[in-house]
């Protein structure tokens, strides 16, 4: 699965000296997209996330090892920590220590009885906002920007109910 | 443990004051990068703090109390300089054995190894090797000294793309592999997002900024609203301020729980922008980072 790394996973690899078993057989590889404004581990969540819903990844399925995604992407081994640990915290993986990291839970694809509906209101939405003379890209920058402040509310007051490991700043 | 502490560092170079009153601990287990303007001593704490040079003033130790240049040191932190020095006419292999005997430690095994998965053939002399492979060949020598800190001074600027891209991802995986710390100093703000779990910056010769990125963007905040409010932001903790004729861009050490005036935004903040705000700020600082073992009575 890792593509373009060279020489790596072709052979068993000269680098199996920690006696781990190099090939992963993780059905994903992820990508990052520095142009996007989210932050690096926020990527990596979203886009194990998708790939449940999508059904390329389910349960009993192993994500690629910390290792081989520093490797691959040559981002800091914390930011796929900080990922894997989110996601386990969501209930969606598991670590088992020797072996790798496993898909725990699906995430149902959206088909939820209240998608019509929401999708009903939203078009309601969008008809108030074009008639009060908002054009497509002001309605996207209105709907950027309220996103990313819900759900950065929603994240802070579920890790501040979760309570902190992390170093607090004085 | 701290892998480099300073107190009231300083070194000249004539009466040029490089390092002026310097303090600073880095603690174990990062990626840390220094940043900062041209002249502002990044290079000569380097220097410093792999025994290159000796302090004009001050105290400065290495890997839990040792000093700089001593067998503990050296053994334990590995530097590879700017310009990646090699011996142009010497091959890779040459060059393994060269470092083997100026060295108590040395991985001859996982040297080779590395080499051969980065494709690099070890008759092949070093000056007849690309640019981002001579890079990777002088990482790999240090990395064989199995060190516990790598100190690399600006180890990316002269090389493309894929081979910076390379060369990170080798010295990432061996903080995996090895859990060796990593000092390194850079300009490339844009890659230090990806790769620094630690920031510090120096500006004339003195700690501007120094801790852990995620405290450090947690702490900032950008709030942006109207020019002619400014001043009503004068008690808030004000690093930088960017404005055209209407709409101001303030950066300021608050977090998102701290509520913002009427009429203003609070945004999070990147590391590119927070550090460019400090370097264009020399007169502000942050420093969140970790207190000196000294200071705390007891080490962890």
């Amino acid at each position: 699965m890792v593509i373009g790394q060279e020489g790596k996973g072709r052979k068993g690899g000269p680098s199996t000296s920690s006696g781990e078993v190099t090939t992963s057989n993780s059905p994903i590889e992820f990508r990052l997209d520095p142009a996007s404004g989210v932050p690096t581990y926020l990527q990596l969540v979203q886009q194990v996330e998708h790939a449940l819903r999508l059904g390329y990844l389910k349960p009993g399925d192993q994500l690629p090892k910390v290792r081989d995604v520093v490797a691959s992407l040559a981002i800091n081994p914390n930011t796929v920590s900080k990922a894997y640990r989110e996601l386990e915290t969501k209930g969606l993986i598991i670590g088992r220590p020797g072996q790798g990291t496993f898909i725990l839970a699906t995430l149902s694809p959206v088909v939820l009885p209240e998608l019509d509906g929401l999708r009903r209101s939203l078009h309601n939405w969008l008809a108030k906002a074009d008639g009060v003379g908002l054009d497509e890209s002001g309605i996207m920058a209105l709907v950027a920007s309220e996103l990313r402040d819900f759900y950065e509310r929603h994240r802070e007051s579920r890790d501040g109910a979760a309570g902190d490991d992390t170093e607090s700043v004085a | 443990m701290n892998v480099i502490e300073s107190r009231g560092l300083s070194k000249s170079y004539g009466t040029t004051k490089a390092l002026d009153d310097c303090t600073l601990a880095i603690p174990e287990g990062h990626v840390v990068a220094l940043v900062g303007p041209n002249g502002a001593g990044k290079s000569t704490l380097l220097s410093l703090a792999v025994g290159l040079a000796a302090p004009s003033a001050g105290a400065l130790t290495v890997l839990d109390s040792e000093a700089p240049g001593s067998p503990a040191a050296l053994d334990g932190i590995a530097f590879v300089a700017q310009d990646t020095p090699l011996y142009k006419n010497l091959s890779a292999a040459d060059m393994l054995h060269v470092t083997r005997n100026l060295n108590r430690r040395f991985d001859q095994a996982s040297a080779e190894a590395r080499l051969a998965e980065i494709g690099i053939p070890l008759k092949r002399k070093a000056g007849k090797l690309s640019g981002g492979q001579q890079a990777q060949l002088a990482l790999t020598l240090a990395l064989a000294r199995r060190p516990q800190l790598l100190v690399l001074d600006e180890p990316v600027a002269m090389l493309d793309p894929i081979a910076r891209h390379d060369f990170m991802a080798t010295v990432l995986t061996a903080a995996v592999d090895e859990g060796v710390s990593v000092l390194l100093s850079s300009h490339v703000l844009a890659e230090l997002e990806r790769v620094a779990d630690y920031l510090v910056v120096l500006s004339r010769g003195r700690v501007q900024v120094a801790g852990e990125v995620d405290d450090l963007l947690a702490g900032h905040r950008v709030l942006t609203g109207p020019v002619a409010q400014v001043a009503t932001l004068a008690h808030w903790p004000v690093v930088h301020v960017r404005h055209g004729e209407v709409l101001a861009h303030v950066l300021a050490r608050v977090t998102a729980d701290d509520g913002v005036p009427q009429g203003w935004e609070s945004h999070p903040v990147g590391l590119e922008e927070l550090a460019l705000a400090y370097l264009r700020e020399p007169d502000a600082a942050a420093l969140p980072g970790p207190v000196r073992s000294q200071d705390a009575g007891a080490r962890r």
